[in-house]
């Protein structure tokens, strides 16, 4: 609850300031801002790059994969696009969209005027975009003496010996290392900012209990990122002195071990999941009630599901290696483990089921986007748990079956969770509002492109299908299966167009937005669409998790129950 | 038995299966039509245990999957925004400790069920006891090819692996060591068990005993390198004396034949000779599959191309262009050296 003064007035800029500038001018702003508004919005355009790259990267593989024996590209190339492909989805795309968001919304969600370590923040920014650029260099230097150049074929998690010298040769691989490296540095130290920013930050009255739920999850997201991104980058280093200072770590021809590198690898592979699954459940549990009306159902549930998440993702994974012949106490233990982390996940899917349950759920774009969320995430659990059952994945891992699972996983629950985010915030960060057509002619194509594609894509890997193969036997009763996938990818590729030209069309024209469009109840609506650079002109003070909530139902504030 | 469920729910699976149309097909393969490496028509023992566990984990999830499904549509049909609603918000309710336990216990039973019914086939399938007369194999993973050695019955063979067929009452199972000679690769026949990884200084095994006479698909399951793709697996289940007899002339050198002789002095006298192995000539080299008896073959690079005259000429000639990226050479032979020499190999029977 505000006390003097309910809604703190932003002060005003001095006339004139605005208006043009030169455009080096502006341009030097950006490049050296260290806001964390103009961070998260140079993170989430940086990453909307590399999607359309990566989609590309997709787009060529799918094209070959149309028909069995085709030869739309080599295997060479081909296999230079996996890799790209999921190199770049994960660490370009999905890591630094999600941290953009996180770094935009949370000092405003907390009442912060910034993050902790404003300058780390930068940093952090521009080790990832650096990370970026150097690992698509290798287009141009990859070859090192040849001068022709290509980009690492290895897969993205690199399996050893493939990445060792003998089978690695030019520089292709180093590339991938010191890029993933940079940019790893880059996430460690906005796991750094973020974890303390919301430890040290946030305003009067708003207790570790009365953050929003936003705040806690992805608190969690930041200590796994500090957890796993470690073992990640040593593991790099590793390979870099095997590379070049005649270590044996992973040279099975010397004598190394392959497996290690698999273990390393995963170990920050699994909760690197989390890391990109969290915060997308931050994004829904602070849309779903907006739009049912209704609070989160079971608040302190919810941050302990999101705990145990958390310490029990740090315990599963080796079931990405229940083919590597473990032994057979090792593998139940793993079957064990990845069970148990349903639990939690499912009693996160019926809190929000809890927290729709008797509201009025108004079916705006960003919550259509979250029931999509929902109902794709529950499969992708539930398929989760087929791989799970470590015999089963004796069949289905390495197939097309677990690219479908990971797909639903990472384009069916975060991507469309973060379209959500998308358009609930696009008003505060833009001060307009988006084009509600075109919204939905996004939603609608994306949805149906998602479904053609990794809904039949689960088949062919029940159907003996291998993934990474970059073509097939026309015998085996996989071709139609391909073809359909294949044109699901043309239905998700306008759906992007669609909603990239949304963005920047909304974002010119859009009709003016105001502070609260969605009559929501956490602070960052309290300020103005976009916010001033400083935020809140007067610190806000809470009483409850929904400070709004309170200031709008004086006669029923939240902090009398809470 | 591996598990004992109710036939009700396998019939319930099987028939959801149906319904996406993957039940067993026969498809025709190079060679004539041969089952697709579906692992949801097993015909070995791991891969049968396998396909039940299955079923059980796909009902089970289908049962959660409804559930849950009809509870989202429901509340999305049900508290929805009417236009015949007035402006005020409905009760704001916080959470009940009763029914955040009832979703948490009633998941942990699920999953504790699904734990056990994982672990029993784990202990079935990595931990059997093998009877006297099982078949000892060792397959070598090879870029991007697949050595198969007897060590009992002293050779080796390439790319399609011979296993008698194992009578229930009297199994004799094939036991195969997987070892790998340079990267990753994994062992795959769906219909026969699970797949295991041959990693590069690591030994590995698995087993199957294959209750049908007939050929069975699989290919590398493990990012391999540039062709991965087509390294190719097929096990060729025989009778037991169709399988002593195929073991008796593995066992065999190569015949000497004069009217191909001319080819045969071509092969000794290139580089053939360093990466393929003919017993009885001066072949010895191992890092190619041997070629002692390639007649017995039906396909050739790893189930690339049929194994024809035609075929074989073309892969000699110019192995790219069956199979970009493969380890072999292009021999650089002339026109009448390459007629010698596939005709010297069309000998070895």
């Amino acid at each position: 609850m505000f006390d003097a003064e309910p809604m703190p007035r932003p002060i005003p800029f001095p006339a004139g300031r605005a208006v043009s500038r030169p455009l080096f001018e502006r341009l030097h702003e950006w490049v050296t801002t260290v806001d964390h508004k103009r961070l998260g919005i140079m993170y989430i355009l940086y990453a909307l790059t590399f999607l359309l790259i990566g989609g590309v990267e997709a787009t060529i593989m799918r094209i070959q994969l149309i028909v069995p024996h085709n030869h739309f590209v080599s295997p060479q190339v081909f296999n230079r696009m996996f890799t790209m492909h999921g190199t770049t989805m994960i660490f370009f795309v999905a890591m630094p969209i999600l941290f953009g968001f996180i770094n935009y919304m949370l000092p405003l969600m907390i009442g912060a005027r910034d993050m902790a370590f404003p300058r780390l923040n930068a940093w952090g920014f521009w080790m990832t975009a650096f990370g970026g650029i150097i690992l698509y260099f290798s287009f141009f230097g990859g070859s090192g003496l040849y001068g022709a150049g290509s980009a690492p074929d290895i897969g993205w998690f690199a399996y050893a010996p493939l990445t060792s010298p003998a089978f690695s040769r030019g520089h292709s691989t180093d590339y991938w290392i010191i890029g993933l490296l940079v940019s790893g540095f880059g996430s460690i130290a906005t796991a750094i900012n973020i974890v303390t920013t919301i430890l040290c930050m946030r305003c009067p009255g708003m207790t570790l209990g009365k953050m929003p739920l936003f705040a806690w999850l992805n608190l969690v997201t930041g200590g796994l990122v500090l957890l796993a991104l470690g073992p990640l980058a040593a593991a790099q280093i590793m390979l870099l002195i095997d590379r070049y200072l005649g270590g044996h770590f992973f040279d099975t021809q010397a004598g190394g071990a392959a497996v290690i590198w698999m273990h390393f690898f995963w170990i920050f592979g699994h909760p690197e999941v989390y890391i990109l699954a969290i915060p997308a459940f931050a994004f829904v549990s602070e849309i779903v009630p907006v739009f049912s009306r209704k609070p989160i159902f079971g608040y302190p549930i919810m941050v302990a599901a999101t705990l145990t998440i958390g310490f029990i993702s740090l315990s599963v994974w080796a079931h990405h290696m229940f083919t590597v012949g473990m032994v057979s106490y090792a593998n139940a233990f793993f079957v064990a483990s990845t069970m148990a982390i349903a639990v939690p996940t499912g009693i996160k899917i019926f809190n929000w089921l809890g927290t729709m349950w008797g509201g009025k759920i108004v079916f705006k774009l960003p919550m259509l986007f979250c029931i999509a969320f929902l109902f794709q995430f529950l499969i992708a659990g539930l398929t989760g748990i087929m791989l799970g059952a470590a015999p089963f994945d004796w069949q289905l891992g390495n197939t097309y079956f677990v690219v479908a699972h990971f797909h639903y996983v990472i384009v069916g629950g975060i991507l469309f969770a973060l379209f959500g985010a998308f358009y609930y915030w696009f008003p505060k960060m833009s001060g307009r509002m988006y084009n509600e057509r075109l919204g939905l002619l996004h939603f609608v194509l994306f949805i149906i492109g998602f479904h053609l594609t990794f809904d039949f894509m689960h088949i062919p890997g029940l159907l003996g299908m291998p993934r990474r193969i970059y073509t097939y036997e026309p015998s085996r009763g996989w071709d139609m299966w391909n073809l359909i996938i294949t044109v699901g990818v043309a239905f998700q590729a306008a759906g992007i167009l669609v909603f990239a030209a949304n963005l920047v069309w909304s974002s010119l024209k859009g009709k003016l937005a105001g502070n609260d469009p969605w009559d929501a109840w956490t602070l960052e609506w309290t300020t103005t669409s976009p916010p001033p650079a400083y935020n809140y002109a007067t610190l806000p003070e809470v009483k409850s998790r929904r400070p709004l909530w309170d200031l709008k139902h004086p006669e029923d504030p939240d902090w009398k129950y809470e | 038995m591996i598990l004992d469920f109710q036939p009700s729910l396998v019939i319930l699976g099987k028939i959801g299966f149906l319904l996406i149309g993957t039940a067993g097909t026969a498809v025709a393969a190079p060679g004539g039509p041969v089952a697709g490496p579906d692992m949801f028509s097993p015909a070995s023992t791991p891969a049968h245990s396998i396909y039940r566990l299955a079923l059980f984990v796909i009902v089970v999830t289908a049962a959660i999957f409804l559930t849950v499904f009809s509870l989202l549509v429901y509340s999305i049909v049900r508290y929805r925004r009417r236009s015949s609603d007035d402006e005020r918000e409905p009760p704001q309710v916080y959470g009940s400790n009763q029914v955040e336990l009832a979703w948490t216990v009633l998941p942990v039973l699920v999953v504790v069920v699904l734990f056990l019914a994982a672990a029993r086939v784990i202990h079935a399938v990595q931990d059997p006891r093998f009877p006297p007369g099982t078949i000892e194999v060792t397959a070598v993973g090879h870029q991007f090819w697949w050595e198969f050695r007897y060590p009992q019955q002293g050779f080796v063979a390439a790319n399609e692996l011979h296993v008698p067929v194992s009578d229930p009452k009297h199994p004799t199972p094939t036991h195969i060591t997987l070892l790998s000679a340079d990267t990753d690769h994994s062992f795959w026949v769906p219909r026969l068990a699970g797949k295991t990884d041959l990693i590069p200084n690591r030994v590995n095994s698995m087993w199957i005993d294959p209750h049908d006479i007939g050929v069975y698909l699989g290919q590398c399951a493990q990012y391999c390198g540039t062709q991965h793709a087509k390294m190719l697996l097929r096990v060729i289940v025989e009778s037991p004396d169709d399988f002593a007899r195929w073991v008796a002339n593995q066992q065999q050198s190569a015949k000497r034949i004069e009217n191909v002789a001319r080819g045969r002095q071509v092969f000794e006298a290139t580089a053939c000779v360093n990466c393929h192995t003919v017993a009885g000539t001066n072949g010895k080299g191992t890092f190619g599959p041997d070629l002692t008896h390639l007649m017995s073959r039906e396909t050739i690079a790893a189930g690339a191309a049929l194994n024809t005259p035609e075929n074989l000429r073309l892969w000699i000639k110019s192995p790219d262009d069956i199979k970009p990226g493969a380890r072999m050479p292009a021999m650089q032979l002339k026109d009448q050296e390459l007629d010698d020499v596939v005709a010297y190999l069309s000998s070895l029977h």
